[in-house]
């Protein structure tokens, strides 16, 4: 705590404002003194000795004249081993354990540690003394989880130190003195496992920032073949209520290729998390054979809690994926959803009193949530080792309407997006993303070429049936009519997929690469059909024979039948094969 | 320390300002002005000035009146003496029975602890086959029931009210019409309901403060309730003016409006509310339905439209029906795989056969042929609506489903139905003749 004082002023919503002697810092937290209890606040607006804090609680019962204490450190998150597994408010306070202290209700005033102050850790020194080391350098490690967390120098010494002294290996608590070091002017510092970093600032201790190109599977066929997500990027989901956002994001949080998954529910339904919670612990990551709740971490702060904290929930978040990613892990960070976020801003923005910008946001917004995904990347560090962090951010837009502020000011800095439509989602498509309307600026899993190729069915297809809603099917030549069955077919068996099937719900990229030739086998193919009755019959066959074989398991004698029964169907009844398509099944086939 | 004040600085709305020391935010005061007293709360602390909303309204309020801090926020009394018993907004009696003092507990307490949740897992059986059939009312749901004006949303309510196996009901009214009112008191009375009901009740005559607070009110009252091992199930009507309130206050106090004039925090209001749905792990639940009507039947208004993000589904009521299309329970997933084999197969099968007919209506109305299977589908979307959608239907689940057997054995052949061989087998009407 700071030698500044501060009294209560006013109070407006959860925005208060507080007379101050002595300096104070933006964003610096404070505490408002009421009752025995301690509200945490953080700075937002300083205008002589009158500063405006919002309170990260309800403010109700809050007097003018209160005491105010100042903390002289911005919102931080506690970084060490311990993180993963955890569940945690948009403050870091853990929820179970707050649930432990205060039962069914979050009472205002409760802050806890985040990082498990008893738990023993088997420390093994890497550091040596006598060695120079900079911040972010390894100083030892400890296993949490699979993982080997690495125990770095913390980030915000700045200078280059001697190590002292090292303990040897061993079990410790996270609170104990790991390393000694001492800087030029041989000054000691006292290390820990633990550090705090201020969660506005972003981790930049890499050497350097590299462009995401390695495609991050997610498992589903219509991001990765046709919008896929890059290690590293960013894209983000709009769409309206009920078209599956947060389903969407949570099978991604289950599947993607990534080692760790941090979950951020901000301001969004209680009930989806509760999902997750209870889910987690019991499903089996597939890659390690733990349980998937030992690789992700989950910041909630859900529609009813306090408006300030879903402000710093996003940040807490993104600082932990920071954190891990500095070792060289690739971190995904799912945020549902963005616009509650934005929307947490306007609020204070009202109660500020500033200018409004477009639907009352603050005019800032774009360039906050520019900040927000501009921390994701995949950087290599000063060791050689690649990390990454990839923030996947839903948007809810008003009325569904794309063209609102807080949609065009994620579109103008992501990579990919992933727009889910409620024409789509009506009419029970899962995903609902749009095929038309979405778009990624990352490499696919297949080549891009041959993507675009199958796109423009999926276009033509489109344009076709638009024009048949008008002149009706009597009206539509045989070719464009096969145009159009073609298209509806790719949507139906390679665009949509069954999250209730066990196989159909995650499918590899090699299988991907298999069933995406054999598409492009029937879209290249040319057919001699008597009539648009007999095309139909013939392509309704033809996709329920697909749809069959995509929920039988891969690599077995099942599914390769299937396979060959789908290959024989084709070839009884195709004419001839576009040349296009042929290379790309050459090609797909080589490397299949 | 109960202070008087009698200089009031500013009137503007139903926002009076005096200077104050020592005053809480959200504390309440009583206004003694020439047509009596009025409650208010205090809703902004700038410096010495405090800014209060008075719950009957500024209207004829003098400069001269006194203000009387009481040194507590808005409180309610919580016994099983509240069963049965009319209350307005402000907690007062509205029926002739007694105030209630003892026992007060505050409103709008915290929220719950999201790792202290459950997944919902169980039905609550209305007897509406629209409902328990294709979309199911899960207990500690939050379900709005969208709908026009006209429509009748609150005749719905109030059969939800009398049927729905719960043990408390609390209804709160915002702006509710005076004769709607009174059709719910009648309702609950001649049903016999009326002993485990609480009213919370706020009329379009009443102050418009006095609406804000109705919400908060009932779910303090219902969650007292829940923790003492009940299933509470809260009926709001009408969520819309309750939004309409908190613009009005919101537009008077100069705060930024941001879509159609509402406040930048609707959502986190409606949330807050929303929110209160909870089943707690050991003891009661509180289920929400709430009315929203829509203005101009648009969805995307934002009070509907933040509604829609915040619940688990929506019933959409038009046409006096309840639409199976645009009408979601979220949570129905969670109980209707364990009520009867054939639950999913007939909610999802005559579903889409229903959206065939409206394909074929369309057709119809644009002059096209009608075939055989139109012809079919026709004959089923109308007995369709008139056994299952009509309000007036009133049959248990199991009822329902045999229903749904029924009138798909007098329209299709088994095989048309495109249900699973197992089921019909089973299921399928045995003809007599």
């Amino acid at each position: 705590m700071t030698n500044t004082k501060g009294w209560v002023t006013g109070v407006n919503g959860n925005m208060v404002s507080v007379r101050v002697e002595g300096p104070v810092a933006l964003n610096e937290v404070a505490f408002i003194e009421i009752g025995g209890k301690r509200l945490k606040a953080e700075v937002i607006r300083i205008r002589g000795d009158i500063v405006q804090t919002q309170v990260f609680e309800m403010t109700k019962g809050i007097t003018v004249g209160l005491p105010v204490v100042f903390s002289g450190e911005m919102l931080a998150v506690e970084l060490g081993p311990g993180l993963l597994g955890k569940i945690y408010d948009g403050l870091q306070n853990p929820l179970p354990e707050v649930a432990k202290q205060t039962g069914y209700f979050l009472e205002p005033g409760v802050y806890l540690d985040a990082l498990p102050r008893a738990t023993k850790w088997a420390w093994t020194p890497v550091a040596k003394p006598g060695d120079r080391v900079e911040k972010a350098d390894l100083l030892g490690t400890v296993p949490e989880g699979t993982f080997t967390h690495q125990i770095m120098v913390p980030f915000g010494l700045l200078e280059t130190y001697t190590v002292k002294s090292v303990k040897p290996a061993g079990q410790y608590t996270i609170q104990d003195e790991m390393v000694v070091l001492a800087d030029a002017a041989g000054a000691t510092i006292s290390l820990t496992m633990m550090f705090e970093w201020p969660v506005k600032r972003a981790i930049d201790c890499y050497a350097e920032r590299l462009k995401p190109t390695v495609p991050m599977v997610t498992k589903t066929r219509i991001i990765d073949t046709f919008f896929p997500v890059a290690k590293g990027g960013t894209y983000c989901v709009p769409g309206p209520f009920g078209a599956g956002k947060t389903v969407l994001q949570q099978v991604t949080s289950r599947n993607a290729d990534v080692d760790i998954v941090i979950i951020a529910a901000c301001g969004e339904r209680a009930g989806e998390v509760v999902e997750t919670l209870i889910e987690f612990p019991e499903l089996i990551d597939p890659k390690t054979g733990r349980s998937l709740m030992e690789r992700t971490i989950i910041v909630c702060n859900t529609s009813s809690m306090p408006v300030a904290a879903r402000e710093a929930s996003v940040y807490t978040a993104v600082t932990m994926a920071e954190y891990y990613r500095q070792m060289g892990l690739n971190v995904l960070l799912l945020a549902d959803s963005t616009s509650r976020w934005a929307q947490a801003m306007r609020e204070m923005s009202g109660r500020l009193e500033e200018i409004p910008g477009e639907e009352a946001f603050p005019a800032y917004l774009e360039s906050v949530i520019a900040g927000f995904y501009e921390r994701a990347g995949i950087v290599r560090l000063k060791s050689g080792a690649i990390g990454s962090v990839t923030i996947g951010g839903t948007v809810s837009p008003a009325g569904g309407n794309f063209e609102e502020p807080v949609t065009q000011a994620t579109l103008k800095v992501v990579g990919a997006f992933h727009g889910l439509s409620r024409e789509r989602s009506d009419a029970r498509k899962y995903p609902a993303i749009h095929p038309l309307d979405s778009w990624s600026k990352y490499s696919s899993v297949i080549d891009g070429k041959a993507v675009a190729w199958a796109h423009y069915f999926l276009e033509r297809g489109s344009e076709v049936g638009q024009m048949m809603k008008v002149v009706g099917e009597e009206g539509t030549s045989l070719d464009d009519f096969l145009i159009y069955l073609k298209g509806e077919f790719l949507d139906a068996v390679y665009l949509q997929q069954n999250s209730f099937d066990a196989v159909d719900a995650s499918v590899s990229t090699e299988r991907q690469s298999l069933m995406f030739s054999r598409v492009v086998k029937v879209l290249g193919s040319r057919f001699e059909f008597k009539d648009k009755e007999e095309a139909r019959g013939w392509f309704n066959k033809l996709r329920q024979m697909f749809l069959d074989a995509n929920s039988i398991e891969w690599a077995t004698d099942k599914f390769r039948d299937a396979d060959r029964a789908i290959l024989d169907f084709l070839a009884a009844k195709v004419s001839g094969l576009d040349a296009a398509a042929g290379r790309i099944i050459e090609n797909l086939e080589r490397a299949v | 320390m109960k202070k008087v004040y009698s200089r009031i600085e500013s009137i503007a709305g139903n926002v009076i300002a005096v200077k104050a020391d020592g005053v809480a935010y959200g504390e309440l005061a009583e206004v003694s002005t020439r047509f009596g007293m009025s409650l208010a709360e205090v809703i902004r602390l700038d410096g010495g000035l405090v800014s209060l909303q008075v719950f009957a309204g500024g209207r004829g309020i003098s400069t001269g009146d006194e203000v009387r801090f009481l040194g507590n926020p808005m409180r309610v009394s919580f016994s099983d003496d509240l069963k049965g018993r009319i209350f307005n907004g402000a907690g007062e009696p509205r029926d002739k029975g007694p105030a209630l003092t003892e026992n007060l507990i505050p409103i709008g307490g915290p929220s719950v602890n999201p790792t202290k949740r459950i997944i919902p897992k169980e039905m609550i059986r209305t007897g509406i086959p629209m409902i328990d059939l294709f979309n199911t009312l899960v207990k500690s749901q939050k379900l709005p029931i969208f709908s026009v004006s006209g429509e009748p949303y609150n005749q719905l309510l109030a059969r939800i009210a009398m049927q729905a196996e719960v043990d408390l009901i609390v209804l709160g009214g915002m702006g509710l019409k005076y004769d709607d009112y009174l059709y719910f008191k009648e309702t609950l009375e001649e049903g016999g309901a009326l002993q485990k009901t609480i009213m919370f009740v706020n009329t379009a005559a009443d102050p418009v403060v006095e609406c804000l607070m109705v919400p908060d009110i009932s779910l303090a009252v219902a969650e007292r309730f829940a923790l003492k091992g009940l299933n509470v199930l809260v009926l709001l009507t009408d969520m819309t003016n309750f939004a309409d309130s908190l613009k009005e206050i919101a537009i008077t106090q100069e705060q930024v409006p941001s879509n159609r004039g509402y406040p930048g925090d609707l959502y986190s209001q409606l949330a807050s509310r929303y929110e209160k749905a909870v089943d707690f792990a050991d003891s009661g639940s509180i289920t929400i339905l709430a009315v929203t009507t829509m203005p101009g039947d648009d969805v995307t208004h934002p009070v509907p439209d933040n509604t829609g993000y915040i619940t688990e589904g929506q019933f959409y009521l038009k046409g006096g029906r309840i639409e199976p299309f645009g009408s979601l329970s979220r949570l129905k997933q969670q109980v209707n795989g364990k009520t009867r084999a054939d639950h999913r197969a007939i909610m999802d099968g005559m579903i889409k056969l229903f959206a065939a007919y409206r394909d074929t209506l369309e057709k119809k109305s644009m002059g096209f042929q009608m075939s055989a299977w139109d012809s079919k589908l026709l004959k089923y979307g109308e007995l369709f609506e008139a056994q299952m959608m009509d309000l007036s239907v009133n049959i248990p689940l199991e009822g329902a489903l045999d229903k749904g057997w029924e009138i798909l054995a007098a329209c299709f052949e088994p095989q048309e139905t495109g249900l699973q061989t197992k089921l019909l087998d089973q299921f399928w009407p045995k003809k007599s003749h």
